[in-house]
């Protein structure tokens, strides 16, 4: 909502204020204001010249001399412009003046532009006659300027008060000399105001809930109560004169309540079109709607003024002059009157004539009904629409306008009869008709005034204030709201639909006395145990396993296109491709619900490789989303996963490395194994593994396959690994157990050994763990190899073994007994060892 | 005799050692004059010339001679074991300005950083942390939070559908409803989590971001409780010289609802082009719970009240850490993730 300032001192007469103070202090009541400008930005030594003459350029052919009357002296100027003449009114910013911008109307420099005198092709020019791109303006809001060339002023403004126009028209003098001679423009007077620019727009950030806030005058009283000033509301009771019987000219007929609770029909007879005042049209341009004709701009007018949008027929279009308000039938195409043929279905409502559709209700007129100049009778039409139909009709057809955006909120009956009048009333002060008397209005009973019964202890109580009843009472009369003493309740007037129950009234108090005066308090009442979940507390340890590993934090969409399953080679069946679809997402690369992390994660391992990142380690506390079943008939498993990846230092093993230091930080100090039987298509087949702790899979990690990587444009190796923290969780603890450090003293034994290729470090570590019973303190492979002096199909492997008994020294024959079961033990594997 | 030949050894002996400077010549001057061969020994040789009664005295004075070598050898030694290390450590100097040699650690993301700091923020005012589904029911989006079917926030432009009663959560407030629907009153939770929101990716916008919701239940919470929690919040949050502003808005499942702006951390408040020349950064929005949602979710508003409050957790932490495109903190750039 744009409005200038001066159209709300219409209402607000008493208003005094700068606009900062305006803008804080309606902000600070609710009206949010998102941005001020000012008109005259940029506009210095900007006065009204009358041209006396125009000579040729001696050396130019395209440039004119002009000498031109500024009041108190005769300027010369040079020009390129060729629109002026002789007598003609022009803006002319003087020697050290400014404008707002250049003559190309593009974007307006910030300090605008500073005018010198100076000489044109050898001959002095001591200003510049202005265009109004050159003000800040355009051609909408001044749609009488050139299409290029200067500004031309009237000789007179005219009426320019509503105040004069409404004397003007009850004189009957209108259309006169005398008042077309009203406001002479003379050379000297400022030409910023006359203009129209000495003004300043506000835009407003209006929350949904206010609908009454989306006109001019809603926004008028909430300035009034903010200021303490009076609100001046225009008095639209129809005129007593008004002749004739509105039903003589139109019948209206309602099918579709529902959808259309109030449709009111009045009619102006004897249409004049032409322009529209001064006032009406510098009010309307500075609200960003261009002046068309006082018809055209008296609906836009009361538009703004009242919330309420109207639409005008010409009543000779009108068949039988019948208006049927209904629902379109599926499929009828329609020709709105912006010359689009479009298609309608059964939940649009639709204005018809006895015979056709005329128009699309609280959207957009139809080009068969469309108002020309030789309109002489007009019907209006102030309607309450359903505003989540219009809404939803507006997207469906793909035509939102002005219109349908203030309907979508939801109108008060009340606010139709208002408009509907206030245009009528324009119609005969501007001399554009006359009104017929009477209305018809098919309305459905107007919901009764709420009433909420007001206990000012507990509003007190809800703000934490100490408020006197008087104090609340005194903001809710200048709001408008009765007080039923008797019933101790407050009467709700009908253009708050927002306010209903007692928060709604606290609201009210706490926004007229200030949130700012509300003291800041810490809850009492009993306490609660703050805290982490455990969850939470494990995704913290991952976190830490991670970074003490250089891995740092990533965070990536958990949304996806579906084929990132055949970049990652998933089989057809694979159960990872049952994944939910969102039905409207923004594009096929976000529509399905991630049911794996890699995807994320490979494309940031491409994105830094691709950037020439030497190194990237990489991890994601990612969701996964599995459904249930398909379609979704309830919410499915949300599961945290743990996911690392890494190209550039590092190997297969580092990888390996953080798991096992990730279970060891989350209290699981058992042994973790890998099973190089994963069956992850997406990684090296002969270097994956699933990670399994006490017999559970917690997940998996791996190289990523090279034809993955390439996929996503990784060169090099790199790996992966994916761990589900909901497995994990319930393996994991945070109690501690000391359990003495040792006294007596270790043995130590290597063993050195021929394997067959094929047997892995996981099953000789199985077996040494195994056998060695309760004396064995560890075990760890120092020496592994392979290669010309091992023989063919074997590995050299070597493993250092830690014996202790924590009760007393070891004895010989104790080691000895348990090196021989372990021996034993690989030997069975077809290990030789080595001497 | 023997006295003059004891005196000369001694003097030699003291002349060599002085003149010694290795640890080599030392040990050499003392196996020739202590050592078995050495000068002191050839004189015990000449012991059985000595006169019987002489003995004692001229084994003293072999003695005393001894003592005094091998006081002078042990002194000499410690000056040059000393000077050997010093002349070690000088040429053991290093330079303390190559670089440093570091684990490479890594880093947090800054939505991370910024969630932390929250939470242990709210934690220390005894708030529970918890946690909501993001596929989550029509109802617990909308409808319980005030926002029936035709309003227009739950218009399809702004919400991913999938299907007509499952969504992807439009904000964290549904974990009100699943708070307060467990019954457990008085509540103080705060529940971060990811939000999805129909919204292209450019600098400022992005189809899924993060909030952390907060919500207060009990019996006598005010919006008085309200103000003075969240601004202590703000002002553990960006220190304790920060002002805050509360401005009336509308929320549909709070009422009275406000913005709360903080005073620029730029400029103090002053103005600047951070902040817009307004003085003012707009942080978070809260209320007091509607009463109406209150009765939705079985608690009943006659004896209990609450507030709530929503923050954007990318906002913080792109004002915090001045990031000026929303889009590198989902890109994961290590060259930008490394600031962190």
């Amino acid at each position: 909502m744009n409005t200038p300032i001066s159209w709300l001192k219409a209402y607000v007469p008493e208003l005094a204020c700068t606009d900062k103070e305006y803008n804080d202090r309606m902000t600070m009541t609710g009206t949010k204001v998102d941005g001020v400008s000012r008109l005259d930005k940029n506009l210095e030594k900007i006065v009204v010249g009358r041209v006396l003459s125009i000579e040729k350029h001696p050396d130019a052919d395209k440039l004119i001399v002009c000498q031109v009357d500024v009041g108190m002296e005769t300027v010369q100027i040079v020009t390129g412009a060729h629109n002026v003449f002789e007598g003609a009114l022009v803006p002319v910013v003087l020697d050290g003046g400014r404008v707002a911008g250049g003559h190309d109307g593009g974007p307006l420099p910030e300090n605008g532009i500073k005018i010198k005198a100076g000489k044109l092709r050898g001959v002095p020019s001591a200003g510049m006659m202005c265009s109004v791109e050159e003000l800040g303006s355009d051609r909408n809001a001044y749609p009488e300027a050139p299409e290029e060339g200067i500004y031309i002023f009237p000789e007179a403004l005219g009426p320019i008060t509503e105040e004069e126009t409404v004397e003007l028209a009850r004189a009957g003098k209108l259309d006169s000399e005398e008042a077309r001679a009203m406001h002479p423009v003379e050379p000297g007077m400022d030409a910023v105001e006359l203009l129209g620019l000495r003004d300043t727009v506000f835009e407003y950030e209006i929350t949904s809930n206010r609908v009454d806030c989306y006109s001019l005058l809603g926004i008028a009283r909430e300035a009034a109560v903010t200021f303490g000033a009076s609100f001046v509301e225009p008095d639209v009771t129809p005129a007593e004169d008004e002749q004739g019987d509105v039903n003589d000219y139109v019948s209206v007929e309602v099918k579709d309540p529902d959808l259309c609770s109030r449709y009111i029909g009045r009619v102006c007879t004897d249409v004049k079109i032409g322009p529209s005042p001064y006032w009406m049209q510098r009010r309307l341009a500075a609200s960003g709607i261009r002046p068309i004709n006082n018809l055209v701009d008296i609906t836009n007018y009361v538009m703004i003024e009242q919330g309420q949008p109207m639409h005008a027929f010409d009543l000779d279009t009108v068949a039988d002059h019948k208006i049927v308000v209904r629902r379109a039938q599926d499929g009828d195409m329609f020709q709105t009157l912006d010359g689009q043929m479009r298609q309608m279905d059964h939940d649009v409502l639709m204005i018809c004539d006895a015979e056709k559709e005329i128009g699309i209700a609280g959207i957009m007129g139809g080009e068969n009904s469309k108002i020309t100049d030789e309109v002489k009778t007009v019907l209006f039409e102030a309607a309450t629409f359903n505003g989540p139909n219009i809404r939803k009709s507006a997207k469906r057809i793909g035509l939102r306008t002005d219109s349908s955006g203030i309907f979508e909120k939801g109108l008060h009956p009340t606010s139709a009869e208002a408009a509907v009048n206030r245009a009528c009333q324009l119609m005969k002060e501007l001399g554009c008709g006359t009104p017929v008397k009477g209305m018809v209005d098919v309305c459905e009973p107007i919901p009764d005034q709420v009433r909420i019964p007001f206990n000012a202890r507990e509003i007190n109580a809800f703000l934490g204030t100490h408020y006197a009843p008087e104090v609340m009472l005194d903001i809710f009369a200048k709001l408008e709201m009765d007080y039923d003493i008797e019933k101790e309740e407050v009467i709700v007037p009908y253009f708050r639909q927002d306010v209903k129950a007692m928060c709604d009234l606290a609201e009210e108090v706490a926004r007229f006395t200030g949130y700012e005066n509300i003291p800041m308090t810490l809850p009492g009442g009993s306490s609660v145990m703050g805290g982490l979940t455990v969850k939470m507390r494990i995704q913290d340890k991952a976190r830490e396993a991670a970074m003490f590993n250089g891995f740092s934090e990533a965070m990536t969409y958990s949304f996806e296109s579906p084929r990132v399953f055949d970049r990652l080679l998933f089989a057809e069946d694979a159960p990872e491709r049952r994944a939910i679809r969102i039905s409207n997402p923004l594009g096929e690369d976000f529509s399905m619900m991630r049911t794996t992390p890699l995807h994320g994660m490979l494309t940031s391992l491409s994105t830094n490789y691709n950037r020439r990142n030497k190194d990237a380690r990489l991890f994601e506390l990612a969701n996964v989303y599995i459904p249930k079943a398909l379609p979704l008939t309830e919410l499915p498993d949300e599961r945290s996963m743990f996911c690392l990846g890494m190209y550039g230092e590092g190997d297969f093993f580092v990888m390996k490395g953080v798991i096992e230091e990730f279970f060891e930080m989350a209290g699981m100090h058992g042994k973790m194994t890998c099973d190089p039987k994963a069956g992850k298509p997406f990684l090296h087949p002969g270097r994956q593994a699933l990670v399994q702790y006490e017999g559970e899979t917690m997940g998996y990690f791996g190289e990523v396959h090279p034809d993955v990587a390439n996929g996503y444009s990784i060169g090099g190796r790199a790996y992966i690994a994916v761990i589900d923290l909901e497995n994990v969780i319930p393996h994991t603890s945070f109690d501690y157990h000391y359990t003495g450090i040792a006294k007596y003293p270790a043995v130590s034994r290597d063993i050195s050994m021929l394997v067959p290729r094929d047997v892995m470090a996981g099953q000789i570590e199985a077996v040494i763990a195994q056998r060695g019973g309760r004396i064995l303190e560890s075990y760890h492979l120092f020496d592994i190899y392979e290669g010309k002096q091992v023989r063919e199909g074997f590995k050299s492997i070597a493993y250092n073994l830690t014996f202790r008994n924590r009760e007393k020294t070891l004895e010989e024959a104790e080691i000895t007994a348990a090196m021989k079961k372990i021996l034993n033990g690989l030997e069975s594997l077809g290990i030789e060892l080595r001497s | 005799m023997i006295k003059e030949e004891l005196e000369k050894i001694r003097q030699e002996a003291q002349e060599h050692i002085a003149q010694s400077d290795t640890l080599d010549r030392i040990n050499e001057i003392r196996v020739s004059v202590l050592g078995k061969k050495g000068s002191l020994k050839e004189i015990l040789k000449g012991m059985k010339n000595v006169p019987a009664e002489e003995r004692p005295a001229v084994g003293q004075m072999v003695n005393d001679v001894r003592v005094q070598i091998e006081e002078a050898i042990a002194e000499a030694q410690k000056t040059i074991e000393r000077r050997v290390q010093e002349q070690r450590l000088a040429a053991e100097t290093i330079d303390v300005t190559l670089p440093a040699k570091r684990l490479p650690m890594g880093h947090s993301h800054p939505n991370v950083i910024a969630l932390k700091e929250m939470e242990r923020i709210f934690i220390g005012m005894g708030y529970e942390v918890i946690e909501g589904p993001e596929v989550e029911r029509d109802y617990y989006n909308f409808e319980a939070l005030n926002i029936p079917a035709d309003h227009p926030a739950k218009d399809e432009q702004d919400t991913f559908y999938i299907n007509g009663d499952i969504l992807l959560r439009t904000q964290t407030s549904s974990t009100q409803i699943h708070a307060m629907e467990s019954g457990r009153i008085p509540i103080r939770m705060i529940a971060p989590g990811r939000v999805y929101r129909s919204d292209a990716v450019d600098a400022t916008h992005s189809p899924t971001f993060h909030q952390v919701e907060g919500l207060v239940v009990d019996k006598g919470i005010t919006f008085a409780d309200l103000k003075g929690t969240l601004d202590d919040f703000a002002k553990k949050l960006f220190g304790e010289e920060t002002k805050t502003r509360f401005r009336p808005h509308h929320f549909p499942f709070t009422e009275p609802s406000a913005e709360m702006d903080v005073s620029c951390f730029k400029c103090g408040g002053k103005g600047c082009s951070f902040c817009k020349g307004e003085g003012w950064i707009e942080i978070l929005g809260c209320g007091m719970v509607h009463p109406h949602v209150l009765e939705m979710s079985g608690i009943d508003p006659e004896v209990y009240s609450g507030f709530a409050f929503g923050v954007g957790l990318e906002r913080i932490a792109l004002l915090n850490y001045e990031i000026d495109d929303m889009r590198l903190l989902y890109e994961n750039d290590v060259r930008f993730l490394k600031q962190f």
